[in-house]
């Protein structure tokens, strides 16, 4: 569990905001001004969902038995939702991908006269494509921090603040991707401000979090305090939020006004961010627990 | 039918013979363990009390890890035992991390296992093994639709609790106080 989560969480929350965003644009036929984001950076999700599938693999005590997970659907587990929503959006990445190979490499050749056909064929629907993707996405986004908080025995997870929390982490990770790979200033500045969006929603909703904490039972009175003066306050309040959110946004904030700074320093600060806050909250979710 | 058990936390002396049982009936491997033995003292010396717990699965009827498990493995048998179907198991640890009693733990061979009440046991018309070899008579088990079972009886005649109900697990295990 714990060594999944981490692997499976940050690649896939990661990958769930690029293919959101990437989607969002062509759906609104923003596609021109937003070229990195739409057809350069979804590159990166396919070797990210398959890192993330293949730690969840690895993290199987009973590996031969994982194709189990496609032999059941089970509404009540988010685990089976997870598993299930891969099983889609890895494919739609590939096939997203695979519209667009023709941005990176000008002179490929599909070789086959049936891929040309497939190809064809969800050009005709990439809108409809693009809505699927977009839906997936946003499930898988929010399945990352759901996961943790269907369960009750943790209540430090148990708090569905975490879904909409990861996947705005999740937002801002794919926002700072694009800020990395793109070269068009314009596009750069737009990413800045989405990432500035989402890194405010971020800090919102850690705040009511502890807020929704501190106001509960003593269990999770118990848990927030785990990040208010116990064993995970200096690294989450240091790498999370001030490293991660507020230095950031900061910087972002200096580039949207009339300073230069070199873009590789916000953006991966809130990559790092992004996985911190992932890599504490599975950790210490674990170590809270009921008291009796 | 709705099996349960009841610990006399008044008579149990802690001598872990129900774990030694259980370990022993359902072979399970060392270091592990599906019952286990918690002493909670209060008090300063002199005035001290203490309550010893034989403590297993408490096979709840709103269990978070049949709820939670991806493919069925975790699943309730006749009269509302949790049980683990070893081969529909992928060892994910979702019930482990769901349960709020930390009765599961996963075996080296890789399926998550834990207490059964002694399902085969059952099925034989015996009682579970720690049931039958403890030396103070302190568990109780049986039906709970049946008003003459041992269960039953005994739960009318003395105060009991369950643990954390406010998980709402509604756990099936009780502690006579």
């Amino acid at each position: 569990m714990a060594l999944a989560d981490i692997p499976l969480s940050f690649p896939g929350g990661m990958a769930a905001g690029i293919l959101a965003i990437a989607a969002l644009y062509y759906i609104r036929g923003r596609e021109n001004d937003y070229k990195t984001a739409v057809r350069i950076t979804p590159f990166l999700t396919p070797f990210l969902l398959i890192l993330g599938l293949f730690a969840l693999f690895i993290d199987l005590r009973h590996k031969l038995f994982f194709w189990q997970l496609y032999t059941n659907i089970k509404l009540q587990s988010p685990m089976s939702w997870g598993a299930w929503t891969l099983l889609v959006i890895t494919p739609v990445s590939f096939i997203w991908c695979a519209l667009h190979i023709k941005d990176i490499f000008p002179k490929w050749d599909w070789k086959f006269k049936w891929l040309y056909v497939l190809e064809a064929f969800f050009n005709k629907y990439k809108k409809t494509f693009a809505w699927v993707m977009l839906i997936y996405a946003i499930i898988l986004g929010i399945y990352t921090g759901i996961l943790l908080s269907a369960f009750n025995a943790r209540p430090l997870w148990n708090t569905s603040i975490l879904g909409p929390l990861f996947l705005a982490s999740g937002l801002s990770a794919g926002a700072a991707a694009t800020l990395l790979l793109s070269k068009d200033a314009k596009e750069r500045k737009q990413f800045a401000r989405i990432d500035l969006v989402m890194l405010g929603i971020e800090l919102f909703l850690i705040i009511h979090m502890f807020m929704g904490f501190m106001a509960s039972t003593q269990v999770q009175i118990e848990a927030a305090r785990l990040f208010l003066g116990g064993q995970y306050t200096m690294s989450f309040w240091i790498f999370v939020v001030i490293i991660g959110m507020i230095i950031p946004a900061i910087l972002e904030i200096m580039e949207l006004g009339r300073y230069h700074i070199p873009v590789l320093i916000p953006a991966v600060l809130v990559l790092f961010g992004s996985l911190m806050l992932r890599f504490i909250i599975v950790y210490a979710g674990q170590v809270s627990r009921w008291l009796y | 039918m709705r099996y349960a058990m009841a610990v006399d936390t008044r008579k149990c002396v802690g001598c872990s013979d129900c774990v030694v049982a259980c370990q022993t009936e359902n072979n399970v491997p060392i270091g592990f363990c599906r019952d286990w033995v918690v002493e909670v003292t209060d008090g300063t010396y002199p005035q001290l009390e203490m309550e010893i717990r034989s403590e297993r699965c408490n096979h709840c009827v709103n269990a978070p890890c049949v709820r939670c498990c991806p493919t069925g493995a975790s699943h309730f048998d006749a009269g509302g035992i949790v049980m683990v179907t070893h081969n529909d198991c992928i060892g994910c640890g979702a019930c482990i991390a769901s349960c709020p009693y930390d009765a599961r733990y996963p075996h080296p061979s890789g399926y998550v296992d834990k207490c059964t009440f002694c399902i085969h046991r059952l099925k034989n018309g015996m009682a579970p093994a720690c049931v039958d070899v403890c030396p103070t008579k302190c568990l109780y088990f049986g039906d709970l639709d049946d008003p003459n079972s041992e269960v039953s009886v005994v739960l009318r005649m003395r105060k009991s609790k369950t643990l954390i109900p406010e998980a709402g697990t509604e756990p099936q295990l009780y502690f006579l106080i």
